[in-house]
């Protein structure tokens, strides 16, 4: 199929619309797109009309990222705020056997069906699927995209430890917002670089806000990429938790990134191929790697959150429960989190999924007696999304789980007491 | 001390429970809230006044719809499955597991080690509402089931997905005359089925068993099944009296926990500031901006109509049209202008049959000796059995008779769309013959009987119901997916208080826009069609043709006989034949009819068919339910059409075991080794293994294993598999071998060659979730494209398994192995060859019955290759066809190898006359919905037919049967 290219001159006259997954990411990655001479925007609307545009334009049975990305464009495209002979829109290609594959070209089918054919998509890929003259990722972006992810996660792991014991709501919010723009402001210069330099200070900025001291249940969120990020995706569910009274516990979008960079290995080690990419592949995972550890070092030195698990400690927790060869998807990285959080005593767990996720047949539904066998008080809960299942069924299926891990916390707290309570007899009668 | 009330607002009913300081229970109610949610809780408070007044009192409220009145009233709210976790630990402390089934919920708790709370997923259709739903089915009230299924002789086979699947498997069965005592406790047992697959996932429902709910409490059918099929004895299984209260007495119990009490006037006041508070109205713009809108739209529509003649005065021919519907029955007599002279529209009321006897009779007694039948005709569902109990002249299509009628109404009719209670057919006109069917699968089927029973258990009669949706002010929006998603919908609706007449609104709109967007898929309203005619029994309903209209942003025709039209149109057909004589059973034949059924089961294959035979007065039989002519005629077709898909099948299983110094291994006959099956038979047989297949497939195999499937949503082909490894086990195979592969063959015909995610990973699925102690599962990850890999690393595993094969061995017996793959695809394609060769010097039209290696399983297809063979159809598969030196441009990434298949033959197909291509797809085939649009746009982009069959566990081949024969009515009116 002919697409349309976006040219270089397109880049000084066209706005390019991005559809928002990680909301702090993503204004990292907006900034230094705009550092770099291009025009874009994130789109963050919201609203049926879109579910609407993705049930028209897109095959109803497709996943539901799909359907509601291209009805986020093509709502965008119709709503008039802007030239549609002035746009251009960009999502991601990956390149594997799951459907997601396909997002892009579904995107132009639907462009086409909806009038609006003229309309460049530009793909964002690493695996040289397909390029357009106007539109260069060059190492000095890649190098500050990565930075902005790396500090992307860094401020939602600790925002969400936060958030839901501030004293003054929106504390946590405003500070991040705050750094967002500090860093942004840092990728003009080299001096992003300078991560345990930005951590520390970071760190203390958080610490800094008062916070409430009462433990609050701990619910783990993992999920197709899209659903467990994007607040459009999950009805806002990391908000949603905190409203319940709960503090979301969400791993960073870098592992998903390292997760693809093994399969590259695995794929090599399995099956003899990619046997160009396997040196420059095992290498970029190890920078990443490192780079990871920056901000684990810095948590542990401040001593005053939680740490991430290390991208190996979420890699070898699923061992024996599923191979690392299930790789479509999100495959074998998230039974891997599901593990690595019971293991850090995270043991309710939402699993976002959109309607009819084939992969997640496998590794999620497919996994969770398995799991439950080894981890009895795990306490997962599958939610659906898919454009008709309504909030009320959703927040449901949310409500039990939390019930569920309100009445284990009560239950060992209970327990807690009966234990301090023999120990103090115990102790009553020895120094009797 | 204090008082606690608990309070359940379900989906249609609301319940609450008031316990003293004793915890003795002093009041409890069960009533319909019709939706009033707000208002009734508010009632209930007042209603409780002597109980409460002076008392301090604990308040909890549970329920689906208990959420929006919690947190409007600002009182405590508990989750339903825990609120009843409460009080079964608290009233029956023994209990072992749970389970509840409510108006839409099905939930299981497991007591014993691990708690763990299921309800149904949003996919498993309401169990409460379903029966409700099947009960209107059979024209029979709740009670009156109940009582019949305590008789039943026979279980049919139903399907236990979800509701609207079991309806088409219970639709057919009804039309096929079988008896309703069966019927009802075979639709117990779908329900029974439903809840061991849907929720138990693995874990056993043993032990002491707690039944709760509405439906296991009132239903002693339903106790039945259900205690037979866990083998539950008297003691085992616990119906307590209190089960429709019970999820009120929960939360009555949680209530006790809670700090924060109430006097009587504090709860008034909370209940009634939530009545009062002002709902939030983001619902859709109303139907008629004005009372003149709606006169014009009134008017307009009165136009379409069709002279009545009176039956009385009438002398002449007659011609007489019948529409064997699956819920309702239609005639109608139309005279020499085509007139009509009588009609009736009547309710199956599971018996069609009776039906058309007695209108018939009505028929005659009115004719007199003035009027004579010339022809009869008939169509629908019924067709069959109809022509043959009554001896009609002949049977047509049901879209030709559409077509036909809609024809009269506007001569330049482009699109038809027909809602009827059931089904959704749609189909386009081009150049005076239908271009293209579209009927609504099984997973939308909503259609018209939703409405009605939507209506029904919310009280009120549908024309009532319908005319309160014409004057919603603010309809509300209900989404596009099945029914059981809408009925979740509405739930979300009356948490908000939205009006009835703004949910009557909303489901019509919503039924409309399933139509147009899951059905159809329209994109914009010019690729419908410009003249456009609606009808079905579903579009009398002004609400849904104005919706209808609304949405496409323009105006349709709906003919007054919106709901006789397959009858007309069929007594048009009649009166074309220009016959003089109809063998139509006279009058005293009539008067004396009687007509039996009897259910039996086929033995003359396989395939086993459940028949129904229909055995009438002059001693006549009429067999259903058959997949081929052998029982009718005793054996099998005498020209055997070439079918590839009874010979890829054939193939397959010719790869026998023989017995071997390594002993036995077990393949499971599943998935992609429908196409892999030659290599890895000839690998391990000449490894030294006795290769065991595991039993064909067959619903009683699906069983065995069906407690084990974790996804309920996943496809059928997967959810097969369960039940093969467990037929493996059950045969005493001890090392079964089912590798996992990201990967399949690189066939040059596409970008990459990809399995799709559960063929390349179900093995990952059975080891997480079947019982495999004692046996040695091998799922190693292979890739048989770079064959040295493959080599060592399956080398490597069996070493890591312990066993002792060296690597010389296995490059031996790899490389018989590729050899046999590679036979087995020439065979294939040789037979393809011939047949094609065979079809061409015969003059047979060929169909490419297009899928995935694993729709050969006769299980999976249900028999579609064969019904096209007895339709004169030489069949061949898509692998049969050889690779085409062009490969066809499509739209998306090309990527998996099972898919480039489908592609390249359908480039063949556009290359070549007389043939079509059907698509068959699972439900539940993510993969497919990009598939099939490329497919589709292969075919439309040489101007051939696109016709595309889903298919799941449901056995039903009468909305397949109609497909079929419209797309030969099509072809042959296509060659003129």
């Amino acid at each position: 199929m002919n697409r349309v290219e976006f040219t270089k001159e397109m880049k000084k006259t066209h706005k390019i619309l991005v559809p928002m997954m990680l909301p702090i990411h993503f204004q990292f990655l907006q900034n230094i797109f705009r550092q770099n001479g291009y025009q874009i925007e994130l789109l963050q609307t919201k609203g049926q009309q879109i579910i609407d545009e993705g049930l028209k334009n897109v095959h109803n049975d497709t996943c539901y990222p799909a359907l509601l990305v291209i009805g986020q464009m093509i709502d965008a495209l119709k709503s008039g705020n802007y030239d549609t002979d002035h746009i251009a829109l960009a999502i991601t290609q990956t390149g594997g056997g799951c459907r997601a594959s396909n997002y892009i070209h579904l995107l132009r089918k639907a462009l086409k069906q909806a009038g609006f054919g003229h309309v460049p998509v530009i793909s964002v890929n690493f695996s040289k699927l397909e390029k357009n003259s106007g539109f260069k990722l060059t190492g000095s972006m890649l190098l500050r995209l990565l930075y902005g992810f790396l500090y992307g996660d860094m401020l939602m792991w600790i925002k969400n430890q936060c958030k839901p014991y501030e004293r003054h709501a929106g504390a946590s919010d405003a500070l991040v917002q705050k750094w967002i723009n500090n860093i942004s402001e840092q990728f003009n210069s080299l001096s992003f670089l300078k991560l345990h330099h930005n951590y520390k200070i970071m760190l203390e900025d958080f610490a800094a806000i008062k916070r409430e001291n009462t433990p609050k249940i701990q619910v783990g969120i993992v999920g197709e990429i899209y659903m467990k990020y994007a607040p459009l995706g999950n009805n806002e569910l990391e908000d949603f938790l905190i409203k319940e009274g709960c503090e979301p516990v969400v791993s960073g979008v870098l592992d998903f990134g390292l997760y693809c960079l093994e399969n590259t290995l695995i794929d090599h080690e399995y099956y003899n191929r990619s046997r160009k990419s396997y040196r420059f592949v095992a290498m970029a995972s190890r920078y990443i790697q490192h780079l990871q550890m920056k901000a684990i070092k810095a948590i542990r030195q401040q001593g005053v959150f939680r740490e991430p698990d290390t991208f190996q400690e979420v890699m070898e927790s699923s061992e024996g429960i599923i191979n690392r060869g299930t790789k479509m998807g999100e495959g074998w990285l998230l039974t891997s989190e599901m593990v690595a959080l019971i293991k850090s005593n995270v043991s309710n767990i939402v699993c976002c999924q959109p309607f009819g996720c084939l992969p997640n047949h496998i590794v999620a539904k497919g996994m969770t007696r398995k799991i439950k066998n080894i981890y009895p008080n795990a306490n997962i809960v599958a939610v659906d999304y898919d454009p008709s299942a309504t909030r009320v069924n959703q927040e449901n299926r949310l409500k039990l789980m939390l019930s569920n891990a309100r009445l284990t916390a009560r239950f060992a707290q209970a327990e807690e007491e009966k234990r301090a309570a023999a120990k103090q007899q115990a102790y009553a009668y020895e120094t009797r | 001390m204090t008082y606690k009330l608990g309070i359940d607002v379900g989906s249609t009913t609301l319940k609450a429970v008031l316990l003293n300081e004793q915890d003795e229970i002093i009041y409890k109610s069960y009533e319909r809230h019709k939706s009033r949610v707000r208002e009734m809780s508010v009632e209930k408070i007042e209603e409780l006044k002597p109980l409460l007044l002076g008392h301090k009192i604990a308040i909890a409220i549970t329920g689906s719809a208990g959420l929006g009145v919690a947190s409007g009233a600002q009182l405590p709210f508990v989750q339903e499955v825990f609120a009843t976790a409460q009080a079964v630990k608290k009233y029956y402390p023994t209990t072992d597991v749970v389970v509840e089934l409510g108006g839409e919920d099905a939930k299981i708790i497991f007591l014993k080690g691990a708690l763990e709370e299921r309800m149904n997923s949003t996919c498993a259709g309401g169990t409460g509402a379903f029966i409700d739903q099947m009960a209107s089915l059979l024209d029979v009230d709740l009670e009156t089931m109940d009582q019949l299924s305590l008789q039943y002789t026979t279980l049919y086979p139903i399907a236990s997905r979800c509701g609207v699947f079991a309806k088409s498997d219970v639709q057919p069965l009804i039309n096929q005359g079988v008896e309703k005592s069966n019927l009802a406790a075979s639709i117990f047992q779908a329900v029974v089925d439903q809840s061991i697959a849907g929720l138990a996932q693995g874990r056993n429902i043993e032990g002491n068993v707690l039944f709760l709910g509405g439906p296991l409490h009132f239903l002693k059918g339903l106790q039945k099944r259900f205690k037979e099929t866990l083998h539950l004895n008297e003691d085992e299984a616990n119906f307590p009296a209190l089960a429709p209260y019970f999820v009120a007495l929960g939360s009555a119990v949680y209530a006790d926990n809670e700090t924060v009490l109430y006097t009587y006037e504090e709860l008034l006041h909370k209940m009634k500031t939530m009545a009062q508070q002002k709902v939030k109205n983001d619902g859709l713009p109303p139907l008629f901006a004005s009372e003149q809108d709606y006169q014009e739209f009134v008017q307009r529509h009165a136009n379409a109509h069709v002279d009545r003649k009176d039956i009385h005065k009438y002398q002449g021919k007659a011609w007489l049209g019948i529409d064997s519907g699956s819920t309702t029955t239609k005639l109608v007599l139309i005279d020499e202008e085509d007139n009509i002279l009588y009609e009736s529209y009547a309710n199956n009321q599971g018996n069609p049959v009776d039906v058309i006897q007695k209108e018939l009779l009505q028929i005659y007694d009115l004719m007199e000796d003035r009027i004579t039948i010339s022809h009869a005709a008939v169509t629908g569902y019924g067709e069959e059995l109809m022509k043959h109990a009554f001896h009609l002249d002949i049977g047509v299509v049901e879209t030709m008779a559409h077509y036909q009628a809609a024809k009269h109404f506007n001569p330049n009719v482009d699109f038809i769309i027909d809602i009827g209670g059931q089904d959704m057919k749609c189909f386009r006109i081009k150049d005076n013959s239908i271009d293209d069917i579209l009927l609504n699968e099984a997973c939308s089927s909503g259609c018209g009987s939703f409405i009605e029973t939507f209506a029904k258990s919310m009280g009120y009669e549908i024309k009532e119901f319908a005319r309160m949706g014409l004057h919603g002010k603010h309809p509300v929006d209900l989404g596009t997916r099945c029914t059981v998603f809408m009925n979740s919908s509405v739930k979300q609706a009356q948490k908000n208080g939205a009006s009835m007449e703004d949910i009557s609104a909303g489901l019509c709109i919503s039924v409309v826009k399933n139509a147009l967007y899951k059905v159809i898929r329209a994109k914009s309203a010019e690729e419908i069609g410009k003249e456009i005619v609606v009808q079905g029994g579903t579009f009398l309903n002004d609400t849904v043709l104005r919706s209808f209209e609304l949405e496409l942003g323009r105006h349709v025709i709906r003919p007054g006989i919106a709901h006789l039209m397959g009858a007309y149109g069929a007594a048009l057909l009649a009166k074309q034949k220009h016959a003089n004589t109809s063998s139509i059973l006279d009058k005293t034949a009539l008067e004396n009819f009687t007509h039996t059924s009897q259910a039996s089961n086929c033995g003359l294959c396989t395939n086993h068919c459940n028949l129904t035979i229909n055995t009438f007065a002059d001693g006549t039989r009429h067999i259903a339910g058959n997949k081929c002519e052998r029982p009718i005629i005793g054996r099998a077709n005498k020209e055997k059409l070439p079918n590839l898909y009874d010979f890829k099948y054939e193939e397959l299983l010719k790869c026998k075991g023989i017995s071997g110094v390594r002993g036995k291994i077990g393949i499971p006959l599943v998935l992609n080794m429908y196409d892999n099956l030659p290599f890895w038979h000839s690998f391990f047989t000449n490894l030294g293994f006795e290769v065991v297949l595991s039993d064909r497939s067959s619903k009683a195999l699906y069983a065995k294993g069906q407690h084990t499937i974790s996804s309920d949503t996943i496809c059928y082909p997967a959810k097969l598999v369960h039940g093969h490894i467990q037929s493996l086990i059950d045969k005493g195979i001890d090392t079964i071998f089912y590798p996992c592969m990201s990967y399949n063959v690189d066939e040059q015909m596409s970008d990459n060659h990809f399995n799709c995610p559960v063929v390349a990973y179900y093995p990952e699925v059975i080891e997480g979730n079947m019982d495999l102690e004692g046996i040695t599962f091998l799922y190693p990850y292979v890739y048989l494209e770079d064959r040295h890999t493959f080599e060592t690393k399956i080398f490597e595993y069996f070493r890591s398994q312990d066993m002792d094969i060296t690597y010389k061995e296995i490059t031996a017996a790899a490389s018989h192995a590729y050899v046999a793959y590679e036979e087995f695809k020439q065979k294939i394609q040789q037979e393809g060859a011939r047949a094609l060769a065979f079809a061409k010097t015969h003059h047979r039209k060929t169909i490419v019955l297009a899928g995935r290696p694993y729709h050969v399983d006769p299980q999976i297809n249900h028999g579609i290759h064969r019904l096209l063979s007895n339709l004169g159809f030489v069949v061949v598969s898509e692998d049969s066809i050889p690779k085409q030196s062009q490969r066809p441009s499509i739209h998306v990434l090309n990527q998996w190898t099972f898919h480039a298949r489908m592609y390249n033959a359908a480039q063949f197909v556009t290359t070549q006359n007389d043939m079509e291509l059907i698509q068959l797809v699972s439900f539940g085939c993510g993969i497919d919905a990009i598939t099939a649009d490329e497919v589709k746009d292969i075919l439309r982009r040489h101007n051939k037919l696109y016709t595309q069959i889903k298919i799941d566990e449901v056995d039903n081949l009468g909305a397949v049967k109609i497909r079929c024969r419209s797309l030969l009515a099509a072809m042959e009116e296509r060659e003129g």
